[in-house]
């Protein structure tokens, strides 16, 4: 997931190399006519996949001008008069902004936070462990969750955290903690929502640190312990260090979804009780534009959520390349 | 980033800790410190399992002893009472079929998209690749959003269609990515040469040759195809109107999380927990989140090694 975007190998093999391009000046679509001749194949392999970018992820793009619009029925994505920024001043003055932009701030900083800092500890605390079928229990079950769908693990939120009858109420109970409702009050809705995201991606987080932990030379362990260093000063001055490019790259990943939060579970996490501190960007779009019809207002607000993301990750990136040299591009 | 090469996976390398003992020099500091990471580990690990073994078991126990808090490690009151229910459920059924079609149909139309456009981009002589590169990359950072794509599948006419299920998400860019990787990267340039010079054409290579010794690639980039279809739940709650195409995740959603726990439309107690109805209706539910999340964590350990295989491979420069 980390430097996936760069592509610095721009040497040409010798398989297929273009000659050196000839001196004389060719009449025009001569090169282009050469490089399908020899790679026409290629483009053909391509062609299915271009063809769906185009359509499903491009074509959309273009229907953002219907945040500019008045959404005509009949026009569809391209959408009708042209008002400009009219539908971004009605969600800017709108009173719902505020706490939207809040919500949608504090879900996804708290998760990126808690989210983040997890599983650096956890392929630490991995890392740690001797003898191979013990490691590789541990990956195994802390893997499991990540695999298990959004639904299912909002539905054993819910029987879990039941004011009636939930296990954990019942253990609180016993413990002489009564009348919580995690279900209900407000305040527990980010730390549920958190939780619960740590413990279902936590494990599967950790395997690109433990890939970055696997690399690093044991000589370091060796010497680090000749010269009198405990095993909390190794993991600090040797597998620290490691993890840090890691940590950047998924830095800068992680600032591009400032403002994303997902949209499944929230929605399913949703209920009238708390839904002033659970109503985010992404669900508001959802009822604003699929259930209420409202396509403008809802594509303008989406547009703003996207472009928010887009700038806190160019943003991050930049900041990332000055500091320590690692960036996606 | 300096991840390492995709063969050092993290369990074969022997780690500090068996560096260490292999200096036998353990001070008592580090024998507490072995103490903390086995305990924190084991924390880790009853955290992670014991709410997934907890649904396994309350699925199978007598729903008031589950409700007193009386069944907290094995199962008490052994009966099949919500089991039956599920199995007479015909929404469950119809939801497994729909759900076992799309992501069939789903991840062989991926496949067919995906791994040929990761072999062209593999290739280091294809002139367009860094344009195509960030053409499909720009697409994990920047999109339309919902409402132009909600049009766009309307004008299509693919709303409420089993098309929707599988055609917009044909290809997944993070996908394309490790499988590029792993085309450029573990297939020895050689074997390219010795085919081009005895005149294969790409076509030829790819079928040839590619697919054949990219069995491992190939199984992790299926697995996340069809894991993703499975646990789809956006397309049929924003996509779907017609009851009968709904998805197992939908139904799943109705009984879990709106209560409408038995098909007559009865309802658990009317929501009002606690009541004799709600007890069988949680019953109910936990068999409903074993029966659908079997078929995922009964694989998975088998599987494991090949999921983790694409988090690596997708982690190496290039």
């Amino acid at each position: 997931m980390t430097a996936v975007l760069q592509d610095d190998d721009r040497t040409t093999t010798a398989t297929g190399a273009e000659p050196a391009p000839p001196g004389r000046p060719r009449p025009p679509g001569a090169r282009l006519r050469r490089h399908l001749g020899r790679q026409w194949q290629l483009w053909a392999l391509m062609a299915p996949a271009i063809a769906f970018t185009l359509v499903f992820a491009y074509v959309p793009m273009y229907g953002l001008q219907l945040a500019f619009r008045r959404f005509d029925f009949e026009a569809g994505l391209t959408g009708g008069e042209w008002v400009g920024l009219f539908y971004f001043e009605q969600f800017f003055s709108s009173p719902q902004f505020w706490p939207l932009l809040r919500n949608t701030a504090v879900i996804s900083v708290s998760t990126l936070v808690g989210g983040f800092i997890a599983p650096i500890v956890l392929a630490l605390l991995i890392n740690q462990v001797v003898g191979r079928r013990r490691k590789r229990f541990t990956q195994t079950a802390t893997y499991l969750p990540h695999f298990i769908s959004i639904v299912v693990v909002v539905g054993m939120l819910q029987v879990f955290l039941s004011p009636s009858n939930g296990l954990v109420t019942q253990l609180l109970e016993r413990v002489g903690i009564t009348g919580v409702n995690f279900l209900g009050d407000p305040s527990s809705f980010v730390p549920v929502y958190v939780i619960s995201e740590v413990w279902q991606h936590c494990g599967w987080n950790s395997i690109i640190y433990l890939a970055a932990l696997a690399s690093v030379d044991t000589q370091l362990y060796e010497a680090a312990r000749i010269d009198g260093a405990n095993r909390w000063q190794i993991i600090r001055n040797v597998d620290l260090p490691a993890l840090v490019p890691t940590m950047v790259v998924l830095f800068i990943l992680n600032m591009g979804g400032v403002l994303a939060t997902g949209f499944e579970k929230i929605f399913l996490m949703q209920n009238t009780l708390n839904l002033p501190v659970s109503e985010v960007i992404a669900t508001y779009v959802y009822k604003i534009g699929i259930v209420g019809n409202q396509f403008s207002y809802a594509t303008a607000i989406g547009l703003f959520n996207t472009v928010v993301n887009f700038a806190f990750l160019l943003v991050a990136n930049s900041v990332a390349k000055r500091v320590s040299s690692t960036s996606l591009w | 980033m300096t991840t390492s090469t995709p063969s050092a996976t993290p369990t074969r390398s022997a780690g500090p800790a068996a560096a260490l003992r292999r200096m036998r020099h353990q001070s008592p500091g580090d024998l507490a410190f072995a103490a903390f990471v086995g305990v924190a580990l084991t924390a880790v690990v009853f955290a992670t399992l014991y709410p997934i073994w907890f649904v396994a078991i309350a699925s199978v126990s007598a729903p008031d002893l589950v409700q007193s808090g009386q069944v907290l490690l094995f199962p008490r009151g052994v009966n099949s009472f919500g089991y039956e229910q599920i199995f007479a459920d015909a929404r469950i059924w119809q939801g497994y079929r729909n759900t076992l079609t799309y992501a069939v149909v789903g991840t062989a139309i991926n496949m067919l998209v995906t791994i040929p456009a990761a072999y062209a981009l593999s290739r280091r002589e294809f002139r367009a690749r860094r344009v195509l590169i960030f053409f499909f990359a720009f697409t994990m950072f920047f999109n339309g959003g919902l409402i132009p794509n909600y049009l766009l599948y309307r004008d299509l006419g693919l709303l409420n269609t089993m098309w929707v299920f599988v055609l917009p998400t044909a290809l997944n860019v993070y996908n394309l990515i490790i499988a590029r990787a792993f085309f450029e990267h573990s297939l020895p340039e050689e074997l390219h040469e010795a085919a081009f010079i005895d005149g294969a054409s790409y076509f030829q290579v790819f079928t040839r040759m590619v697919i054949p010794l990219s069995k491992p690639i190939l199984s992790v980039i299926l697995l996340y195809y069809l894991v993703a279809h499975w646990n789809d739940f956006f397309t049929g709650l924003v996509f779907i109107r017609d009851a009968d195409l709904q998805p197992l995740q939908v139904v799943l959603r109705d009984i879990l999380l709106s209560n409408n726990v038995f098909a007559g439309g009865a309802g658990g107690a009317g929501g009002t927990g606690g009541g004799y109805g709600q007890q069988f209706a949680d019953q109910i539910k936990y068999g409903v989140i074993i029966v659908s999340t079997l078929p995922v964590v009964v694989l998975y350990p088998f599987l494991q090694k090949y999921f983790e295989k694409g988090v690596l491979i997708g982690s190496v420069k290039g």
